[in-house]
């Protein structure tokens, strides 16, 4: 078990998985998006008090979902990091955290868009809105703080703490829709009841959410394989990769 | 299909705009993420073929 944990931590063998796997990941991806956004952009119905403004749910929900999904990620390979200190869990968090970034930024934004025409309103300081906007704050901490410190033991660390102790906001996000008075809806999904909208809506919703995760681990493992070149500049192993 | 036809799939019932910036700029971030780590790879690798040039064999 423990041979099996340390031989996966090793850059060499996940750049060996990685390369395998990436290929599917890039194809299903792209595949789910595209059916995804046009099941959302031209067959779903349009929503009967929004029209067809609600069709940015298909973007702003799996974003605001990955933005969430991949900061714990992000945090629990800080964790792994702090742990057992395996240097492939510094670079998964490094290369989570810009990943994590542009999607918060897109959540917002698509938030923001999707707002104008159904609040009336670009922006509200709301409890959902301001704790997201913590969470990319928090995102470009751990950018900041990782190019501000010299030497990567000491930055890795430094931003694996940075990305645990701020694990906190995410409960904030989550539940602040329902301990404060929001503009935000409440979550219209739940594991236990059924859905709060019908299924030729909620099953392009399901897809889009599904080619987002796909979509998040390509891009983690496409960085995370550009880091590992630096990072082993000068093994045996990197050189005749880029040589070859 | 929810539209009749394409200029009523573009209008969007006048709320094309809102529409279509939100997908643009999705396409634009997903894009990105996509591609710069290419050219990141692309960089790393000719940073370690400079710094270790291949012996003549």
């Amino acid at each position: 078990m423990w041979n099996w944990f340390h031989r996966l931590g090793s850059p060499r063998t996940f750049f060996e998985i990685s390369g395998r796997l990436l290929p599917w990941f890039q194809a299903g991806s792209v595949l789910l998006l595209v059916v995804g956004a046009v099941w959302g952009l031209a067959f779903a119905p349009p929503d009967y008090q929004q029209g067809n403004s609600a069709r940015i749910m298909y973007v702003h929900v799996p974003s605001s979902i990955l933005a969430q999904s991949s900061y714990m990620m992000m945090a629990v390979a800080g964790a792994v990091h702090l742990i057992w200190r395996i240097k492939l869990a510094d670079v998964a968090l490094q290369c989570a955290a810009p990943i994590g970034a542009s999607l918060t930024f897109l959540a917002l934004v698509t938030g923001s868009i999707w707002g104008r025409p159904t609040w009336g309103t670009w922006w509200e300081w709301d409890a959902r809105m301001t704790s997201t906007l913590v969470l990319l704050f928090l995102f470009l901490g751990i950018i900041a703080l990782r190019s501000a410190m010299e030497g990567r033991e000491g930055a890795g660390r430094a931003t694996a703490v940075l990305a645990v102790v701020g694990v906190v906001n995410l409960p904030i996000i989550k539940y602040s829709v329902d301990w404060w008075n929001s503009l935000h809806q409440t979550s219209s999904f739940s594991f236990t009841e059924k859905p709060a909208m019908p299924a030729e809506m909620w099953l392009p919703l399901l897809v889009m959410v599904i080619a987002y995760y796909l979509f998040f681990f390509t891009a983690w493992m496409m960085r995370m394989r550009a880091e590992i070149l630096v990072r082993e500049r000068r093994t045996e192993w990197v050189k005749q990769l880029v040589s070859a | 299909m929810s539209f009749s036809s394409f200029s009523d799939f573009v209008h969007m019932g006048g709320q094309g705009p809102f529409v279509w910036s939100a997908y643009g700029l999705t396409v634009v971030v997903l894009v990105y993420n996509l591609v710069w780590p290419v050219v990141l790879a692309r960089r790393h690798a000719e940073r370690v073929r400079r710094q270790h040039p291949t012996e003549a064999r």
